[in-house]
């Protein structure tokens, strides 16, 4: 058994006492424009890692509101130990590196416009040498595991995702709630029909109340959007060609990963970072990509990820564990599981030595070990647009 | 040794754990809350992951999983039967 009040895991201290579990140093664009010159200054300067992405463009409000949280969210991740950001012009450039400079951390923003791709990749790789040199200096300090923000999200799942990989992240996640951990769930429609069961969760009347505003909202896009009902998406065609036959079958897997004890104590926006600790629920698309994403930019530097049918997700800078309790996916894509929990479906272990195995998972990407999406090269990074571009 | 798991005591269908059950198997299931032990023979071919019915079951009638409602009957299911898309339907959406 870990003693999970005495455990303790080697990470970096930001500037700003955040701890993550990884050092790096990204090349973040603003915009789909300025992908190309972040992936020229990332394989200009070893190390570096580039998080190119479609959007960023004529974006306005609430959206576009959406676009710098994440951006300036994921520059602000503890795992991150410098950013080089580069857009099209200055002016929203400099909208997110004053965001990412809030954390403290080393930060420069360029931009194309006037100077072409050449020169900025030039300039930009010199800023990003300098960061990789610094983020080399950083050592690995000693913390409490409280202080690891760990998020949960579930793929391709099928019925042994309920019956045992889900309830292992659920184990697991009671016991970080003991020790004061910051936990986070989402997916707001794939809680459809368990939405009760969580509403009973909810900590204070005013957290029930704005968990069931977002489920309501997340219901109107729903049925101002379907054509007949959901059933070529939600469950997905991996879920049904596993098992699952309705959404609310889903649903009740799906909240599995919250636990038995653990109580809701917060509600966040997308991309919202959490001010307390404790179990929230953000609101989110339940793709798996997008959820990754926002909790990355929440500030979550680990991330629990049960699949059945074997979604092979990551993320560039929240390291994914993944853990499946289907035999079958367990031996035809056994690289891509961290932590085999097929056991349990054959009575050979219980959820308590399987929420064990997963803390002990835990503890070890938390102290370097790669997980298998990071060795893999999955770097999914995908923003939540809210609706259409300008 | 278990074929299928069924999490709560009042459930309709159990969840077969094992690849290449065929129909007319005598399966053995394992109920997860409570941890005990239910008997059942399958009436149809059925793929790791997917669900067998426990009882028989008429159109409109719910499916319990979890102690929950989980969707509608279609069509009629019989005790041992494959129970999914082409027999249960969604309640919501």
């Amino acid at each position: 058994m870990i003693n999970l009040k005495e455990a303790t895991f080697m990470g970096y201290r930001r500037e700003n006492g955040r701890m993550g579990i990884r050092n790096h140093v990204v090349i973040l664009p603003l915009d789909d424009l300025s992908n190309a010159a972040c992936e020229a200054v990332a394989n200009n300067i070893k190390g570096t890692i580039a998080i190119p992405h479609p959007y960023g463009r004529l974006q306005f409000g609430a959206d576009l509101e959406l676009h710098f949280r994440t951006l300036i969210g994921a520059g602000c991740n503890p795992n991150v130990a410098g950013v080089v950001v580069i857009g099209i012009e200055p002016q929203w450039t400099k909208i997110v590196v004053d965001g990412i400079k809030a954390s403290g951390k080393p930060v420069e923003g360029f931009w194309i416009e006037g100077n072409g791709d050449t020169a900025t990749i030039a300039s930009a790789s010199k800023a990003a040498y300098s960061m990789m040199k610094h983020a080399s200096k950083q050592q690995r300090v000693s913390a409490p595991l409280s202080e690891l923000w760990v998020s949960t999200k579930c793929g391709e799942s099928d019925t042994t995702s309920g019956c045992a990989s889900n309830p292992t992240v659920g184990n697991a996640f009671d016991k970080l709630y003991e020790i004061g951990s910051t936990l986070v769930f989402g997916e707001t429609t794939e809680l459809t029909g368990g939405e009760h069961l969580v509403e009973a969760r909810c900590r204070t009347p005013e957290v029930k109340k704005k968990f069931r505003e977002m489920f309501d909202r997340y219901q109107d896009v729903i049925e101002k959007n379907k054509t007949s009902d959901l059933s070529d998406s939600q469950p997905t065609k991996g879920n049904i060609a596993g098992g699952l036959t309705t959404i609310e079958e889903k649903a009740l897997g799906n909240i599995q990963k919250i636990g038995k004890k653990c109580v809701v104590d917060g509600v966040l926006d997308k991309a919202e970072t959490p001010t307390i600790s404790g179990l929230h629920f953000m609101d989110s698309s339940s793709a798996a990509a997008e959820m990754v994403t926002l909790c990355a930019a929440a500030g979550f530097a680990a991330h629990f990820f049960p699949t059945g049918q074997g979604n092979v997700i990551g993320n560039p800078i929240l390291p994914v564990i993944k853990l499946c309790a289907n035999p079958k996916t367990v031996r035809t894509m056994s690289e891509h599981i961290d932590v085999d929990v097929s056991g349990i479906l054959r009575r050979e272990e219980n959820l308590d030595t399987a929420g064990e195995k997963l803390l002990d998972a835990l503890l070890r990407t938390a102290n370097g070990e790669l997980t298998a999406a990071e060795i893999l090269g999955h770097r999914e990074f995908v923003m939540t647009r809210l609706y259409e571009s300008a | 040794m278990i074929h299928f798991v069924v999490h709560e005591p009042g459930d309709v269908v159990g969840v077969v754990v094992v690849e290449g059950v065929k129909a007319g198997t005598d399966l053995i299931g394992w109920v997860m809350d409570g941890d005990s032990t239910v008997n059942i023979k399958s009436e149809s071919d059925i793929p790791i992951g997917h669900k067998i019915a426990l009882q028989d079951m008429k159109a409109g009638d719910t499916i319990i999983k979890y102690g929950v409602d989980i969707g509608k009957v279609v069509a009629p299911i019989k005790k041992g039967e494959h129970t999914h898309v082409q027999n249960v339907k969604t309640k919501r959406w």
